[in-house]
Parts: C-alpha cells; sequence; structure tokens
C-alpha cells in the first residue's frame, strides 16, 4: 500500500523554527513572507498568509507556552488551491483538545476574542492533534485566483 | 511606538508612524496613547494611513484605546490600507468605528460636529 500522499514531503517547502515571542513571530513573519513560496504571491495574498501565521504563532507564544518559554516550528508549502501549513510546539495542549470555535464576542467593545474569528474565516481544513507532548495544528490559506 | 501628535481646540490627531501594530507593540501602543489623550476631552482621530499590518491584538489595542476615551469622547479612525480595513471588516470592527479616508477628512468631520 502507498502511504498516504503527504505535501510536507515535497522540496519546495518552507521550514522555520523560532522562538515563541511577540518579536520571534514578527521577525519570522518577515522572512517567512519574503522569500518563496509566499513572496511569489499577490500582495493581497502574502497579507493574508502573514495575518493567520501572526495569529497561530501568537496563540502559541500566549497560550501554550504561557508557563515555559520554547520553540514552535513552521512549515509551509504551496499546494493546488492554497498554502499548506502546519505549526508545531511542545507546549501546553489545548484546553479541551479543540480547538476554540472562534465566534465574535458579543460585546461590541471586547479587546480579545478575535483571533480564533480570523483563523477560521480565512483558513480551511483546520485540524489539530495532541501527540506525545506536541501540539500539531494543520490548514490551508485558500487563494481563490492561483 | 512612534506615534506623531497634533492638538486643535476640538481634536487631537494621532498619526502612528509604524508600519505595523502587533502583539509586540500593542501593549505599548495602548500605553502611549493613553499618555496622549490624558486629561483632555477633544476627540480623537487616529491616523493608520502608515500602517501596513495590524494582527488581533493591535485590534485589541485600538478598542482598548476607545474604551479608554469613555462613552463621551469620540475615537475616529481614518487611512486604513487594504490589508488593515480586511481585519476591520472581518471581525466586524467596521461597524463600531467611524472610517474616514483621510486624516485631513477626519478632522474637517471631528472639528465641525
Amino acid at each position: 500500500m502507498l502511504p498516504a500522499h503527504d505535501p510536507f514531503a515535497q522540496a519546495d517547502t518552507h521550514d522555520l523554527v523560532l522562538r515563541a515571542d511577540p518579536l520571534s513571530v514578527r521577525s519570522a513573519l518577515q522572512s517567512i513572507t519574503s522569500v518563496p513560496p509566499v513572496s511569489q504571491l499577490t500582495h493581497d495574498q502574502r497579507a493574508t498568509v502573514e495575518l493567520v501565521l501572526a495569529e497561530v504563532l501568537n496563540n502559541v507564544a500566549e497560550h501554550a507556552y504561557a508557563e515555559v518559554a520554547g520553540h514552535v516550528a513552521v512549515t509551509i508549502v504551496l499546494v493546488p488551491g492554497g498554502m499548506a501549513c502546519e505549526v508545531v510546539d511542545e507546549g501546553g495542549a489545548m484546553p479541551g483538545g479543540t480547538l476554540p470555535e472562534g465566534q465574535l464576542p458579543d460585546d461590541a467593545l471586547a479587546e480579545g476574542g478575535f483571533g480564533w474569528h480570523l483563523i477560521r474565516t480565512l483558513t480551511k481544513d483546520l485540524s489539530y492533534r495532541r501527540q506525545r507532548g506536541t501540539n500539531r495544528l494543520n490548514f490551508l490559506i485558500p487563494l481563490s485566483d492561483l | 511606538m512612534q506615534l506623531q501628535t497634533q492638538t486643535r481646540p476640538k481634536v487631537i490627531s494621532v498619526q502612528v508612524i509604524e508600519d505595523r501594530i502587533d502583539a509586540a507593540t500593542a501593549i505599548q501602543f495602548k500605553e502611549r496613547m493613553r499618555d496622549i489623550t490624558a486629561g483632555g476631552t477633544q476627540r480623537v482621530v487616529l491616523d493608520l494611513a502608515r500602517v501596513q499590518f495590524l494582527d488581533s491584538s493591535g485590534l485589541g489595542a485600538i478598542v482598548a484605546v476607545k474604551k479608554l476615551l469613555g462613552p463621551d469622547r469620540v475615537l475616529e479612525l481614518s487611512g486604513l490600507t487594504p490589508t488593515v480595513e480586511k481585519v476591520f471588516r472581518l471581525t466586524r470592527m467596521d461597524s463600531v468605528f467611524t472610517i474616514h479616508p483621510t486624516l485631513e477628512a477626519a478632522v474637517a468631520h471631528a472639528a465641525s460636529a
């Protein structure tokens, strides 16, 4: 039996391991968006990828590593229909083992709760697994006009 | 976090001279805005024309500024770049804030209010 197709096994992936803190996230985003495959996208598509990765990586920094410092690995690969992304960290598990719904807060002047709403709006095929002490998040950022 | 402030009788305008308001600068931005607006009663216009990137932390900080100004003091925005506008639209914050195309339009509107 052939192994399942793994888009991350391709050669033209971009991998990055970074410290999970806001300044490292910022510099990682700058480096991810300045090299292929993200640098080859349109301005709008690049902005979408940067926003989604910012939300995901800052969530890891803020929540998974709330108690201890640590690293997070990002892999992105251009696939038909969008950018497939995998984000892996060794921080704390998602509460309840599931991803937040991402509903906008009822309070019109809430200062938080936007992050997962943006992630859920701008991605599809979102999946989360907790395995042997690691969190593994996979998702596709659809880039419709590719 | 560089902010350029101009104080007029009825309006304080603040131009963000940074290309991003993100998780790394959101708290600093909020504190600077609190210092700039403290003690006054004018309307506040926040010009985001130079800001190319805003994440949910940056958005939360702008909402926090609106909150700390209180219900009687107006905060309006101007100059949203397409990427920033998209964040406001996707989170429906475009319905919470009055958004002007340019700083000049926002200041003229505030001065005539």
